[in-house]
């Protein structure tokens, strides 16, 4: 092998690549919280008996799901802030621009959350709802204290499984700019000529974290497994 | 809101003066999106289905190197995947062939390390399903096969893969879908491929809503396309017995 490696500019650049890792953690906090509350109204909307809100929330998931994460985020990241700030004749010198990569990719997880809380409301017998209801809780009331909440428990291995999908698609804000981990040790690796080292560096920490969360979710799945 | 609507802009000439027009590049960039995503899915196919055999085989050692695999390609992202198959494999290579596909011309660097980038990550996912196919069959027709005469391999060639995979057309279903929409990340390396000629358009006409706009209505194009086409195959291959989903 011709190639001499020297891994000597990682351990200087780590306090930047944790900065930039605290990104991508916070990217996939915000679009996780996000995508579970707009996820979960979603698919009550989809599940709703008012059929505007049925096509509203499947024109949403189906719109989301069919366009790849990146078209998302340039949509979000060049042209949405563009049309906000002629909407709301925001000064030139505000930088949406973030914010609204941030929020584009939030809204984008939600339609992937909306078809999996869809499935674990479903998951749970009908008979609960009208039990619920007979008592005398009104249908709100019923999937809030009764159906959602096991629901929840149904969907939590699913739930995590998307969240180390999230976690790996923050990478993807690479397009907009946003100094996430990728980003971060990119610009190292570019910047010391070393993006062999960084970009190798990069992948392990993703598989390192990547696989741990997977055998959580593996270990939260097995109890299960034995009823 | 002052914005000039002008979807007469695709049919302009472009200002770089290649002859083409707006609406060209954007053929051209649907046309190497399908291209990218085509190759890449027979290649996904065709590893899907031997790492996903390898998991089900009797025998540890080739099961471990079947799942390291599969774990190595699903716990890093896409796009650090690609950026490695890019810019990294041709450095670790020996001199000479690192030397050789770097004196190819870029647009057949980026095309070769896409697809096989999204090939190979697709086919982690593809394995999954080829396992789950195969484990779903009753374990009698393995032990069937095998007391007719049959060899493993030929067990697997003849029964057990045409079973599975008539089982497992709805997940490959999703996973067709994904590879097109994975391939709009191959942009980031250069890869002229539909987002990429969005983003292009964007650059050089005043028109990025209508650009934008064409190229969200292609990707649902081809989603419906694709749709449609492997509900047919569905039909067409469905084991009769068995539960449709």
């Amino acid at each position: 092998m011709a190639y001499e490696f020297d891994w000597s500019s990682i351990p200087g650049s780590l306090p930047f690549l944790a900065e930039g890792l605290g990104v991508s953690l916070k990217i996939t906090l915000v679009a996780l919280v996000v995508g579970m509350v707009w996820g979960t109204v979603l698919a009550l909307m989809r599940l709703s008996p008012a059929a505007p809100l049925r096509w509203f929330a499947t024109g949403y998931i189906n719109l989301f799901r069919s366009v790849p994460l990146v078209m998302v985020l340039l949509w979000f990241f060049l042209l949405i802030p563009q049309l906000l700030s002629q909407l709301f004749s925001l000064s030139p010198g505000t930088d949406v621009r973030m914010t609204s990569a941030l929020v584009g990719f939030a809204l984008f997880e939600s339609a992937y959350y909306a078809e999996i809380i869809r499935a674990g409301i479903q998951s749970v017998p009908k008979g609960q709802l009208s039990a619920a209801t007979a008592l005398g809780l009104s249908r709100g009331q019923a999937m809030r204290l009764v159906v959602l909440p096991q629901a929840m428990r149904n969907m939590v291995p699913l739930l995590l499984t998307q969240a180390i999908v999230l976690f790996q698609d923050t990478s993807l804000v690479y397009v907009s700019a946003l100094a996430d981990f990728f980003g971060s040790a990119y610009k190292v690796g570019d910047r010391d000529g070393r993006l062999v080292e960084m970009l190798l560096f990069a992948g392990a920490v993703y598989f390192v974290l990547c696989f741990a969360l997977s055998r959580l979710v593996q270990v939260l799945q097995k109890p299960k497994a034995q009823h | 809101m002052s914005y000039q609507w002008n979807w007469s802009v695709f049919g302009q000439e472009t200002v770089v003066g290649d002859g083409s027009t707006y609406a060209g590049w954007m053929l051209a960039g649907l046309k190497m999106t399908v291209t990218v995503s085509l190759s890449a899915w027979v290649l996904a196919l065709v590893m899907g289905a031997i790492v996903g055999v390898l998991r089900t085989v009797p025998g540890k050692g080739l099961q471990r190197v079947a799942t390291a695999y599969v774990e190595v390609l699903r716990n890093i992202p896409l796009l650090v995947q690609l950026f490695i198959w890019y810019f990294i494999v041709p450095e670790l290579l020996p001199t000479a062939w690192g030397n050789a596909i770097k004196q190819l011309p870029p647009d057949t660097q980026q095309l070769g390390a896409a697809i096989l980038c999204l090939g190979l990550f697709t086919s982690a996912r593809v394995s999954e399903q080829v396992r789950a196919g195969i484990q779903s069959l009753p374990i009698g027709q393995t032990r069937a096969a095998l007391a007719l005469g049959l060899s493993l391999p030929q067990a697997y060639r003849l029964v057990l893969l045409p079973m599975a995979f008539r089982l497992i057309v709805p997940p490959l279903t999703s996973e067709f879908l994904n590879i097109f929409k994975n391939s709009a990340v191959c942009s980031t390396i250069g890869l002229l491929e539909l987002a990429a000629q969005g983003r292009q358009l964007v650059d050089y006409t005043a028109q990025p809503y209508e650009s934008f706009i064409a190229v969200t209505v292609m990707y649902l194009l081809i989603n419906v396309v694709v749709m449609t086409l492997m509900g047919w195959l569905e039909r067409r291959v469905k084991v009769p017995g068995y539960m449709g989903h």
